[in-house]
């Protein structure tokens, strides 16, 4: 009897080291808060109501200087309609985050998360990785990589899925 | 009585395992680098194939133990990228 009690406490300590752990953002689950105090490089843009795209990005990653042109086509396409995009970096050096910004020179925001608190919250799976949010703020589709042609057609169905879905009452 | 104090502490070994592995499995960042972490690892001193000549004799190497060459096209690095 003893014995099982133990057992019973020692499985209950095992769920609640496994449940401490906290889950990375998935589809449904409500975005966090773009908080300028921790994002650097400006103002984080006005996204209520709109359909955002949060791009996490970091100038050493190779996909992420493929992705940059084609979020700005996207952005030129959409932007009238709706679409904020947003790239946030997780870029250590501030040098190496304002060379390639300078160099890619992108129509959209671009910040920094210069205390890793954003991507740690959201808990980015890899580099890049792009979050498509519908107008209540929620993911509604999340991208792992940029892989050309692919994810951008991918990503412009989405976008105009959501576009075309009525907007939540105010 | 012997009995019950092995049980115990075989019951509380287990417990002290377990806490550290299953600990470890639910805090990532005592598991790997965070892929947000690895500018370092993204350097080009990280680079296996930075030193030309060090290449060639490792191929040479290869080729006359082994009689195989090339094989060696794997892109990038540590990044993770994708």
């Amino acid at each position: 009897m003893q014995f099982r009690h133990k057992f019973c406490s020692l499985c209950l300590i095992i769920l609640a080291c496994v449940a401490s752990g906290r889950a990375a953002i998935q589809v449904g689950d409500k975005f966090p808060l773009l908080d300028p105090s921790t994002l650097v490089g400006g103002t984080p843009p006005a996204t209520e109501g709109q359909i955002t795209l949060v791009d996490f990005w970091a100038s050493w990653c190779a996909p992420c200087k493929m992705s940059f042109p084609r979020y700005a086509q996207l952005y030129a396409k959409y932007q009238a309609q709706g679409l904020v995009i947003v790239a946030v970096s997780a870029d250590e050096n501030q040098s190496a985050f304002d060379a390639f910004v300078k160099k890619e020179s992108p129509p959209f925001a671009t910040l920094r998360d210069k205390t890793h608190k954003l991507v740690s919250q959201v808990k980015v799976p890899a580099m890049p990785t792009c979050y498509l949010l519908s107008r209540d703020g929620r993911v509604r589709f999340i991208h792992q990589g940029f892989h050309g042609t692919t994810t951008e057609e991918d990503i412009r169905r989405e976008i105009e899925s959501l576009l075309a879905e009525p907007s939540p009452p105010s | 009585m012997k009995t019950t104090f092995i049980r115990l502490i075989s019951t509380s070994m287990l417990a002290i395992l377990s806490l550290g592995a299953f600990g470890g499995c639910s805090s990532t960042k005592f598991v790997r680098v965070q892929p947000w972490e690895r500018t370092a690892l993204t350097d080009y001193t990280m680079r296996s194939d930075r030193d030309p000549l060090a290449v060639t004799m490792a191929e040479h190497i290869y080729f006359s133990r082994e009689s195989a060459s090339g094989g060696r096209g794997i892109g990038g690095s540590g990044c993770g990228c994708n």
